[in-house]
């Protein structure tokens, strides 16, 4: 063969190599992205039916140097962020009804009976003692299977608590951490379901999931009903199944605006925007004004990606604008209304303006990168960012603040709520000592140390409200109306209502007449209700 | 040899003669098939007859109950469904355009490295790196090159070479997001067809050519007349590889774009099915009729190519 070698062989060499080696040298172009330390390693997990967001603000360091001053401490391992996206449940303020309009409506939690919440360990590897050492002692002995937390610190903190369960009750306790990638959990429980397996006596289920699992668990009510009244409703309300309640409260999200208290403050800017309105013409503001040294600044950076996290943050861009929540309590589907339509309307116009282009397909992740490399004025997400945002070597460190999602003029500030719950496999041989298991995790004590050591926001309203835990996580006193995806009524069928709603919104997000849209995902709901 | 060969040397050419030997050789032939045969039955055809039967019943990982026949519900369905259809032509263009690309770009690479030069071992090795890494970090690194925000491309295309006034978010709008995945496959894949390609080349003798140039043909005629005939086996297997793996697409656009309707691929919505919706009746439906995309294909590589052409 007589061809000019060299130069085939240079362009073999540049096919193969420039691209490994661009890649290497990492991105070009503006600044440095939030280091690997944000990025999620369950990439694929985020992106698919419901990934979990936990509050992992961080590898645990002590209350004083943690969220109090706002540098929890982010490892630096590609393994830290949660693949993030939340699920049901609650946090202090208020708990959400949802009136026969769809629109969610307020009232206020239960204060909490005090507990008494002294000592409470600030190290992920001191677990606090047993409250019901006593009773599970008569266990002793057994051994449980507990499908535990896998994203962030929540290995550790599960091997301290069941180190610390078995030396006061000699209940042995096998944790296995359950695959990073929602979707990849929710088919290793469903196979073990399937196969009436007692392997697993424990496990952690998401929020969303009570509805399509309760055939397969135990009811809790008998043992943990007392408990349960100490936690705010409407998670509560989330994990009963025809009256059975399926599965414990553990640690809970919601959805927050995190702003740029430097920028909003060059710009003459007073606070976080309050209205949708508002973030808009703040976004432009600063935009016109930042560009001019950053060509790639953004105003708003949200997870515009087709998966469940879309889901998410579409149910608060209706809620807070009076377009429901999707379905209404009554079962009726209400997702196609004007109100609905004319905010995605205002979306779709935010996507290339004071979005990005690219937000249609970020996750937590991307939103995270932009607003941590210093592109972005406005970021929602979960309550982990707080500790991403503060973590030491941030390029944002000490410039952010946390406030609630904007809400159309006259409509109440929502956030969705998403966290973990705990179950029993009603396949389990040890129901007993795996319900003291699930009693111990669930307890003040715990949750009190899993808030203070490792950010994860509590489910007992007296813990949330426990001014120690608070000051470790400021991201608590943010107000707002929690408002909850339709697990619940949706029941096996709601991945699949979930995918019809976050299919349409990215549809809209990418150019389609919400008009033409809402209709075709009402369609769908209705037809996954009727089944 | 081929199997196919191989078959017909055991099995047909003694049956005519139908004497002791050669039936107790077939005998033999057949026991030790045996213990391949009932670990193809376990492994292949048993899970190959349970989707086709799944796919006639309704099915699902989430109810207690035994699934029912519902007959051809599943398909009836699977035909008036749109986003199915736009995962077929996806998964089509998707393969189209890697398949073509990959083929000559492998071909040309192969040509280089199957000539003399320095430094032609190491060459050979630094090609294959592309393929040797898994596909999930591949695409992974090339989701960050293509970031409309930090992208190096974008960086390269705006800042360096001035090609562009401003960042493209190359994977968010729907009208670049297939071709720039398919951009990932070619980088990936292209080794492994210039391998197959090379092996190929490797087997065609010398003096052909030296024939050829001494009979006066051009370069052009000695590639036209000796090497693409000569190749065509070696082309054939390449191509069926990269059609069937081209055709299966899941990780390299699940891990860059997830559930996204613009590039939805056959593998993905199939495994939202069967997965994420834990719907075995619909998902085993998809299982099948992708299993009929692939073999009309196939059928159309060995009517057209002629994979039979050896000896």
């Amino acid at each position: 063969m007589f061809i000019n070698r060299r130069i085939a062989a240079l362009l073999a060499v540049m096919v193969t190599l420039l691209p490994l080696l661009a890649a290497c040298g990492g991105g070009g172009g503006g600044a440095t992205p939030g280091a690997a330390g944000t990025k999620a390693p369950g990439a694929p997990g985020a992106t698919a039916t419901a990934p979990i967001v936990k509050p992992t603000s961080a590898a645990v360091t002590p209350v004083s140097t943690a969220a109090v001053t706002g540098t929890p401490s982010v490892p630096v391992t590609g393994t830290q962020t949660p693949a993030p996206v939340a699920t049901t449940t609650a946090a202090p303020g208020a708990t959400t009804t949802t009136g026969p309009t769809g629109m969610a409506t307020s009232t206020t939690a239960p204060s909490g009976t005090a507990v008494s919440l002294t000592n409470i360990p600030t190290s992920k590897n001191t677990a606090p003692a047993v409250p019901n050492a006593a009773e599970a002692k008569k266990y002793s002995g057994q051994t449980i299977t507990y499908y535990g937390d896998s994203v962030g610190p929540g290995h550790d903190f599960d091997m301290a608590a069941a180190k610390q369960f078995e030396k006061q009750t000699g209940i042995h306790v096998k944790v296995i951490p359950h695959p990073k990638e929602a979707d990849q959990t929710y088919a290793q429980y469903l196979r073990l379901f399937q196969a009436k397996s007692p392997d697993a006596d424990v496990l952690i289920i998401d929020v969303i999931w009570p509805g399509s699992f309760a055939p397969y668990l135990e009811d809790l009510k008998p043992a943990l009903g007392d408990s349960a009244k100490t936690m705010y409703p409407n998670i509560i309300k989330n994990d009963t199944v025809d009256g059975r309640l399926v599965a414990m409260p553990w640690f809970a999200d919601f959805g927050l605006l995190y702003y740029r208290k430097d920028l909003l403050q060059k710009y003459g800017i007073s606070g976080p925007p309050q209205t949708w309105d508002q973030l808009e013409q703040d976004a432009k503001k600063v935009m016109q004004g930042e560009r001019k040294s950053n060509p790639n600044f953004y105003g708003f950076v949200f997870q515009g990606n087709a998966y469940e996290g879309l889901t998410c943050d579409a149910l608060e861009w209706l809620a807070s604008t009076g377009g429901g929540t999707f379905v209404n309590q009554q079962g009726k589907v209400t997702i196609n209304n004007p109100q609905a339509a004319q905010m995605l309307k205002k979306v779709q116009g935010w996507v290339g303006t004071i979005a990005p282009r690219g937000v249609t397909s970020y996750t937590e992740t991307e939103s995270m990168d932009a607003f941590q490399g210093g592109n972005a004025l406005f970021l929602r997400n979960w309550p982990y960012a707080w500790g991403v945002a503060n973590a030491p070597g941030s390029k944002i460190k000490g410039k952010v603040g946390v406030a609630p999602l904007p809400a159309a003029s006259g409509q109440q500030h929502v956030a969705t709520v998403g966290g973990q719950e705990l179950a029993v496999s009603r396949y389990s041989q040890h129901k007993q000592a795996a319900i003291e298991f699930v009693k111990y995790l669930t307890s003040p004590q715990v949750e009190a140390w899993r808030a203070v050591a490792g950010s994860y926001a509590p489910t007992i309203v007296a813990v949330a409200n426990n001014p120690q835990v608070q000051k470790a996580m400021p991201v608590l006193k943010v107000q707002a109306v929690r408002v909850t995806r339709p697990a619940g009524i949706l029941g096996k069928n709601y991945n699949q209502g979930s995918a019809a709603i976050y299919q349409g919104v990215n549809q809209i997000e990418n150019g389609s007449d919400p008009k033409s849209v809402l209709p075709q995902v009402q369609q769908q709901l209705q037809s996954l209700l009727k089944k | 040899m081929s199997g196919r060969a191989w078959a017909d040397r055991i099995l047909k050419k003694p049956r005519p003669r139908r004497s002791g030997l050669a039936r107790r050789q077939m005998l033999v032939a057949w026991l030790m098939l045996l213990p391949t045969l009932a670990v193809v039955a376990v492994v292949a055809a048993w899970p190959l007859i349970q989707v086709f039967w799944m796919s006639f019943t309704n099915a699902t990982l989430t109810s207690l109950q035994p699934p029912q026949f519902v007959g051809l519900q599943n398909y009836e369905r699977l035909v008036r469904d749109p986003v199915w259809w736009t995962s077929v032509v996806n998964t089509i263009r998707f393969t189209l355009m890697t398949v073509i690309i990959e083929l000559i770009l492998g071909m040309i690479i192969a040509l280089v490295i199957n000539s003399q030069f320095k430094g032609r071992g190491a060459m050979r090795a630094a090609m294959l790196v592309p393929w040797a890494i898994p596909t999930v970090i591949s695409a992974e690194m090339w989701k960050w090159m293509y970031n409309d925000i930090y992208g190096v491309i974008n960086d390269l295309l705006v800042n360096k070479f001035h090609l562009l006034a401003h960042n493209v978010a190359f994977l968010s709008i729907p009208a670049t997001s297939l071709p720039a995945v398919a951009a990932v496959d070619v980088w990936k894949t292209t080794p492994f067809v210039a391998l197959l390609l090379l092996a190929g080349l490797q087997i065609i003798p010398n003096d052909i050519y030296e024939a050829a140039t001494v009979d006066g043909a051009s370069w052009l005629q000695r590639f036209w007349y000796v090497t693409v005939p000569l190749l065509r086996p070696a082309i054939a297997v390449a191509l069926i590889f990269r059609t069937l793996d081209a055709l299966r697409v899941f990780d390299v656009i699940y891990v860059m774009f997830g559930n996204q309707q613009s590039t939805v691929t056959m593998a993905i919505y199939d495994q939202n099915w069967l997965v994420n919706f834990s719907n075995v009746g619909y998902g085993s439906a998809i299982s099948v009729f992708i299993f009929l995309i692939i073999a009309i294909f196939v059928v159309i590589y060995v009517t057209l190519i002629g994979v039979e052409v050896e000896q």
